[in-house]
């Protein structure tokens, strides 16, 4: 599943050696530099990619690889 | 929403404020229009002896009727109390067809792609007093309450 939210990531991010790098903890806005405006983009890109809702209070969670993949496992397990 | 209140909420003044008027508006999306006045700055320098509106200009006018005023809108209707807008451009993807001289009223027909997030992205176009195309693209932004 990473792979797959590598591939969603990659045209959004500004810091190519961090996503070179990416693992669990890489943060998205102060790993990759991806503005808070592409940060929406990556989100409405998981729910297609994975056909899956995202509200507020998970896109507000999503911070980090970490806790995208945790949103999308549950969001994906929840269907 | 008048055409007057929305424009009372919009974080502009002259000589940076390029709405005079919107025509329509609904949930996905907006007409209006503004007249670059032929006395308004920048045809001084754009370009030397030969006043052209600059793209910049064309652009942020598609930003405040197409994407700001449909966000104003759009906000309201949702029960949003309207104070302290914040708003920021955040892309724009623009191809120009014509150019706008001096006195010139254009119209911007915008139509929304998704308002999540605190996001609004467009897709906007404007068209000159012939109703020739001027300018199409895509523009989005952050708008927050």
């Amino acid at each position: 599943m990473i792979s797959g939210l590598k591939e969603i990531i990659k045209p959004y991010i500004q810091d190519e050696d961090a996503f070179a790098n990416l693992n669990e903890e890489t943060d998205f806005i102060n790993d990759l530099k991806i503005n808070s405006a592409n940060l929406v983009d990556v989100v409405l890109d998981i729910e297609d990619k994975y056909d899956i809702i995202i509200d507020n209070d998970a896109m507000d969670s999503m911070l980090d690889v970490k806790s995208a993949l945790a949103v999308i496992e549950s969001k994906v397990a929840a269907k | 929403m008048t055409s007057a209140e929305i424009i009372s909420y919009l974080p502009y003044s002259k000589p940076f404020l390029f709405v005079d008027e919107i025509v329509s508006v609904d949930e996905h999306e907006i007409v209006g229009n503004y007249t670059y006045g032929p006395d308004l700055l920048f045809y001084a320098g754009h370009f030397k002896g030969n006043p052209v509106t600059p793209g910049v200009i064309l652009t942020e006018t598609m930003s405040q009727i197409g994407v700001v005023c449909l966000g104003i809108y759009i906000l309201k209707q949702s029960g949003s109390a309207m104070t302290n807008i914040k708003i920021a451009l955040t892309s724009n993807a623009i191809d120009f067809f014509k150019p706008v001289l001096p006195g010139e009223q254009v119209v911007v027909k915008s139509v929304k792609e998704y308002f999540r997030f605190n996001k609004l992205k467009c897709k906007v176009e404007m068209y000159n007093e012939a109703n020739e195309l001027v300018c199409r693209g895509q523009i989005s932004g952050m708008m927050k309450i």
